[in-house]
């Protein structure tokens, strides 16, 4: 494995050690409901310092259950990883071909000359 | 820092909708004139918006026993500057708001000025700080990101104490409890989208250098960065 391999995998699981820890360490015990959303608990606050506040308007659609809503939340975080997938995977793709056509020319036309300078 | 749909009163909505307005419609110029301009930097533009995407919908466990999200804003607005970011945060913020009811539509222009506006400037300002002085690109982007998030969610606590400041303390008092249920959650998640906003940067200096350089991320031979510095040094 390369060093800048090691490096973004440890950068993973730095990022994941920083997710689970809270959960390992139950530091949402002393809650009610441990891990709810803070837009919610924003919410709560606001009932709490102004009770008789009613919210004016209504989304427009609202996800009919806990599971739609999670199946939507999975469609942005897919479609986000999607395109950043394929990002990446074009430029690999596109860099071992240029590769690749480089060292094509250099074996094939044995130093010509002519198609080394267009490689470039 | 979702305020949720018809959670600010409408003065407040209006108001946070006119300030948001003139930065999503210059930033609209800005991404049509990068487009026009670079053809080659859509593929990036669409990897920018599509990080917002996967970290915005990213929920996290913190240490105050709560849940939030990043918002990834931090990567865009150092690749492409914050205009760009104005108007893909707010793609985001409005799949959000039509899709999944988080967010809303009323509370969007404050959404906006927090996420898409506040944060990425924030962030943007302090990697452009860092690099002056020479700091290594990777603890700028760090920095740059985690400003980023973490600035977006005290926005939205000010956002909410202006809105609904407390019968007795006040504003002073409503901010001090709004932050503590985004500011302080957020602390852990803005490390977190730091680490992850470097992982794509290392990515991306790996296989799109040229791109990099073009956008002045990289500088070739870090050559400007010494000259600018040795400027300095000389006034």
């Amino acid at each position: 494995m390369s060093r800048n391999t090691k490096i973004n995998l440890l950068l993973l699981l730095a990022v994941a050690l920083l997710a689970v820890m809270p959960l390992v360490l139950g530091l949402g015990d002393d809650k009610e409901q441990p891990f709810t959303g803070s837009d919610g608990e924003a919410e709560t606050a606001i009932t709490e310092i102004e009770p008789d506040y009613e919210p004016w308007f209504s989304p427009l659609y609202e996800p009919p259950s806990g599971e739609i809503e999670s199946a939507l939340f999975s469609l942005q975080a897919a479609l986000g990883a999607g395109v950043l997938a394929y990002y990446f995977g074009l430029r690999r793709g596109r860099k071992q071909g240029e590769q690749r056509a480089r060292e094509r020319d250099a074996a094939g036309v044995g130093g010509a000359g002519e198609s080394d300078g267009e490689g470039v | 820092m979702h305020i949720a749909e018809g959670f600010l009163p409408p003065a407040h909505a209006v108001a946070w909708g006119v300030a948001s307005a003139p930065f999503v419609v210059h930033g609209v110029r800005s991404l049509t004139r990068e487009v026009r301009e670079h053809p080659e930097s859509t593929l990036l533009l669409g990897a920018s918006g599509a990080f917002t995407f996967v970290l915005s919908a990213l929920k996290l466990p913190s240490v105050t026993g709560s849940c939030s999200h990043p918002t990834g804003t931090g990567l865009g607005a150092i690749l492409f500057r914050p205009p760009i970011m104005a108007v893909l945060g707010t793609i985001t913020l409005l799949f959000q708001a039509l899709l999944l009811a988080h967010g809303g539509l009323t509370t969007l222009g404050a959404n906006v000025f927090s996420m898409a506006i506040v944060g990425p400037w924030a962030g943007y300002a302090v990697y452009r700080l860092l690099r002056r002085y020479d700091v290594p690109l990777m603890v700028a982007v760090f920095c740059g990101a985690f400003v980023a998030d973490l600035s977006t969610y005290c926005v939205t606590s000010v956002q909410l104490a202006l809105a609904f400041p407390d019968p007795s303390s006040g504003f002073l008092g409503a901010l001090g409890k709004f932050g503590s249920i985004f500011a302080v959650t957020q602390i852990p998640l803005a490390v977190s989208e730091g680490l992850l906003t470097v992982l794509v940067m290392r990515l991306l200096v790996q296989s799109s250098k040229g791109e990099l350089t073009r956008l002045g991320v990289l500088v070739a031979g870090g050559k400007r960065v010494q000259a600018e510095s040795s400027e300095a040094v000389a006034r």
